[in-house]
């Protein structure tokens, strides 16, 4: 069993780009997993030998220590190239990818856009990006909730990002699992769409506690909803004082271009920070 | 069901810790877990058996130990216990908190 993702046998990480054959993915897999010790199955139990004697060895390690390494890992990969890496999660049908289709239809021209998405299964969302064509590679995590760094770097070593791009990382629909996974991210943006509760940020506290952005979708659909945008901004705020938020209809447009600024003034405080 | 991954990651640690030691079986793994750590300790008893399988921890006894979380407000100073991420200062009602403990996801020690 891999020990990254606690997927079985059966159920696979698989990285692939649209078009490629499906064969990549027991490739992929093998490779994932030469680094894993799996000696374990040869242990032998030895009881009888020093059972009433006990030691304890202090190990004082965090037990997402290791996704924490290859996070960090991922961190310098994009600062070395100087990319603007964001994590964009949410719960199913906020409107992420079509958010994300949006901002790259609009801004390709200027800005230099690299995309890994993940899904549990599909390449759909891959196959939405590549007709915009934009360099993508698909995560499907088989079993796992969330995205790992560990994906994340696999994922880049086959996407290639140039450097000075946007690199758009798109987390498996899930608002619980993963805020736990860091990938290297310059920031995290969390969506919401005001179809769900504007009481989502104090539900799913730990996902907006740890995001810098918060985009709020679907603002065209607020006539026939019953969602209050302030209430939904002040119970976010509670968590994280410090969120900034964009309300925006990724359908019609609206309110798109605040979130195009900021966006390119982050891209333009990282090129002049170097 | 990210508990069976963090369940991985503590097998994986243990793993580590076992072979730099020269064992096979590892008696008992104590785990600080923070109580806003995201960590539903349910979930982890649940995926515990699946994930100890074949590994050093399958007989280890797992001790677990909660560590409360704490904050102290940046604007007055004040710690404080919390229970939620999104709880104001008790002193002053700000929500710019630091979160001081509670956050632990970690392997203490294993015995051997």
């Amino acid at each position: 069993m891999c020990t990254t993702c606690g997927c079985g046998t059966t159920d696979e990480v698989s990285i692939k780009k649209p078009g490629e054959l499906s064969t990549m993915v027991r490739d992929l897999h093998v490779h994932a997993h030469d680094h894993h010790h799996h000696d374990h199955h040869h242990h032998d139990h030895l009881h009888g030998h020093g059972h009433h004697e006990r030691t304890v060895i202090e190990v004082e390690q965090d037990i997402l220590h290791a996704n924490q390494l290859v996070a960090e890992r991922n961190r310098g990969y994009f600062m070395a190239k100087n990319i603007f890496a964001l994590n964009l999660v949410s719960s199913p049908g906020s409107g992420k990818t079509t958010l994300l289709e949006r901002t790259l239809a609009d801004n390709k021209d200027r800005i230099k856009f690299f995309v890994i998405e993940g899904d549990q299964q599909t390449m759909n969302d891959a196959n939405r990006i590549n007709r915009l064509n934009v360099p993508v590679v698909q995560i499907n995590t088989g079993k796992a909730c969330h995205l790992d760094s560990d994906m994340v770097h696999r994922a880049l070593l086959q996407l290639q990002p140039e450097p000075q791009s946007v690199v758009m990382i798109e987390n498996v629909g899930n608002l619980v699992c993963p805020a736990a996974f860091d990938l290297g991210e310059t920031a995290r943006v969390v969506i919401v769409s005001v179809t769900e509760g504007d009481d989502k940020p104090i539900k799913y506290p730990d996902m907006f506690a740890g995001s810098q952005v918060c985009i709020i979708n679907k603002i065209d659909l607020l006539p026939y909803v019953q969602f209050d945008v302030q209430k939904a901004k002040d119970y976010a705020l509670q968590v994280n004082p410090h969120l900034v938020f964009f309300e925006v209809s990724a359908t019609t447009g609206q309110g798109m271009d605040a979130w195009y600024k900021w966006l390119e003034e982050q891209l333009s405080n990282q090129n002049n920070s170097h | 069901m990210h508990e069976l991954s963090i369940a991985m990651g503590i097998v994986r640690i243990a793993e580590e810790a076992a072979r730099k030691n020269g064992t096979v079986a590892v008696k008992a793994i104590d785990l600080e877990i923070g109580t806003l750590s995201g960590v539903e300790i349910e979930s982890l008893n649940f995926a515990w058996p699946l994930a100890v399988q074949n590994s050093v921890l399958e007989k280890a006894e797992k001790r677990i130990h909660i560590i409360p979380a704490r904050a102290e407000c940046l604007e007055c100073q004040t710690r404080f216990d919390i229970e939620n991420l999104f709880d104001p200062c008790p002193r002053c009602g700000s929500h710019f908190i630091q979160i001081l403990q509670g956050k632990e996801m970690r392997v203490k020690s294993i015995e051997i």
